[in-house]
């Protein structure tokens, strides 16, 4: 029969006994042990063929099982010496799941309440606004700042791997006029919006270069409210502007 | 001064709560506002701004908190905000709420409690609860090794937007247990998580 293991969904060895008890209709307070251990080994044969590394866990989960299995097929010693009430030797795998299964649920109960950030937002305040040290005056960026912000932009992960068929020649030239144009609708613009816009590493490392060079031609000033606050995009007024963007060989990017 | 009337009252502390950069308690209110006014005279005008905002249906709400007053958006307008921000909604993977919910709901526990009812090491994720602040240390228990235990604090309330850890939804309970088995699991699960200290005999064993 066909598994369909979805990795992302099994969160451990319970988890995947769980979903296999309700996959076969079992009755978890009555768990038929060979047959849940067939199924469990079953789908840890079907994630080694898939390449996939067993956790431990599950490892462990399927020792249990076999172990619990032994003891039900052979005769308890301790009951027919004594009678002493025998223990089921599922009921502790019985608790567990049971258990598990609450925290499972309680976790969608959590996951259903208006969370902060993502149902419910509350007004940012910038600590600037807060601190009342700050004039509104806005000063040029000192370069190291600049670098900064370029290699904190720099150590963000990666967006999910994205498989590219074509690629793209990218140029500073062209980027820099991109600039300026969403420069032309909006006086400036948050440096980290526009060089940061959720963007590949070669992408961000040209609208960089291209700020810069922008910034070098005359055409942006790169500000900021004081040190270490957001730096902005200002664009520069003079018109056509876009005219004055040199193509990339001028700029040496060959 | 004279004390102030309910109107200018209702104008004021919505003034405050606007500008208030987290949660404020009605003690801070009342000091910031007049050296007389009394806290439960603020709480009550606090009552009939959100009782003003859910009647007329504004775009936010008066929320009471663990700590404080806020005012929050609606659940409603989420994707709008999102989208005005250009941010991905907060998530929380499906380990880190199940972390978050046995701790929240059994706290305080330790980490080899959260390991064993989880069945997987909970390390990575309880260590990304700890830099969320979600879940915090709360003390050590008297056992060999003394383990620290975990529990939540104001800011998973802040986070969820309850007043306290009795707003949480309740737990679904064994009650399809058949009664004799209900009792044997009951007295098990005491000695599970003391036999959980030994896990690798047990898994043996």
């Amino acid at each position: 029969m066909a598994y369909h293991i979805d990795l992302e969904n099994f969160k451990g060895p319970l988890d995947l006994l769980l979903h296999l008890i309700k996959q076969h209709e079992m009755d978890i307070y009555d768990i038929p042990i060979a047959e849940i251990t067939a199924q469990y080994l079953a789908a840890l044969d079907t994630m080694k063929s898939l390449n996939l590394e067993i956790a431990g866990e599950f490892l462990v989960m399927a020792s249990t099982l076999l172990h619990i299995k032994s003891r039900l097929l052979l005769p308890s010693r301790e009951a027919a010496d004594n009678d002493e009430e025998e223990v089921d030797p599922r009921e502790e795998l019985v608790h567990r799941l049971l258990e598990y299964q609450k925290y499972k649920e309680a976790a969608q109960s959590l996951e259903r309440l208006p969370l902060l950030g993502r149902d419910v937002f509350v007004r940012q305040i910038a600590d600037e606004a807060m601190a009342g040290n700050d004039d509104g005056e806005l000063q040029p960026v000192p370069l190291f700042e600049l670098v900064e912000a370029l290699r904190r932009l720099l150590q963000e992960p990666p967006p999910p791997p994205v498989h590219e068929v074509a690629r793209e020649r990218l140029s500073v030239a062209e980027r820099a006029r991109q600039v300026l144009e969403l420069l032309s609708r909006r006086p400036q613009l948050p440096f980290l919006d526009v060089v940061g816009l959720g963007c590949d590493r070669e992408l961000l490392i040209v609208t960089f270069l291209a700020v810069l060079e922008l910034a070098k031609l005359g055409l942006v000033r790169i500000l900021q409210g004081q040190h270490h606050a957001a730096i902005w995009l200002h664009a520069v007024e003079q018109r056509p502007a876009a005219a004055a963007i040199p193509v990339d060989e001028a700029f040496g990017y060959c | 001064m004279k004390l102030l009337d309910t109107a200018e009252l209702k104008t004021l502390i919505e003034a405050l709560l606007f500008a208030a950069p987290g949660p404020v308690r009605a003690g801070q209110l009342a000091a910031a506002l007049h050296p007389d006014l009394p806290p439960a005279r603020v709480s009550a005008v606090v009552e009939l701004l959100a009782e003003e905002y859910r009647q007329t249906r504004r775009g936010f709400v008066l929320q009471e908190l663990a700590e404080g007053y806020q005012l929050r958006t609606r659940p409603e307008h989420a994707e709008y905000i999102r989208r005005l921000h250009h941010s991905r909604p907060v998530r929380l993977s499906r380990a880190a709420l199940e972390t978050l919910a046995i701790i929240a709901y059994r706290q305080p526990v330790t980490r080899a409690d959260v390991d064993y009812l989880r069945g997987v090491d909970s390390g990575a994720v309880m260590k990304t609860l700890l830099d969320r602040h979600l879940v915090r240390m709360v003390g050590r228990k008297d056992l060999p090794g003394r383990p620290v235990l975990y529990g939540t604090g104001p800011e998973f309330l802040e986070f969820f937007g309850l007043r306290s850890l009795a707003e949480l939804p309740s737990l679904p309970e064994f009650n399809e247990l058949p009664p004799d088995l209900l009792e044997a699991v009951e007295s098990l699960s005491t000695a599970a998580g003391e036999a959980f200290a030994d896990q690798d005999g047990k898994s043996q064993g």
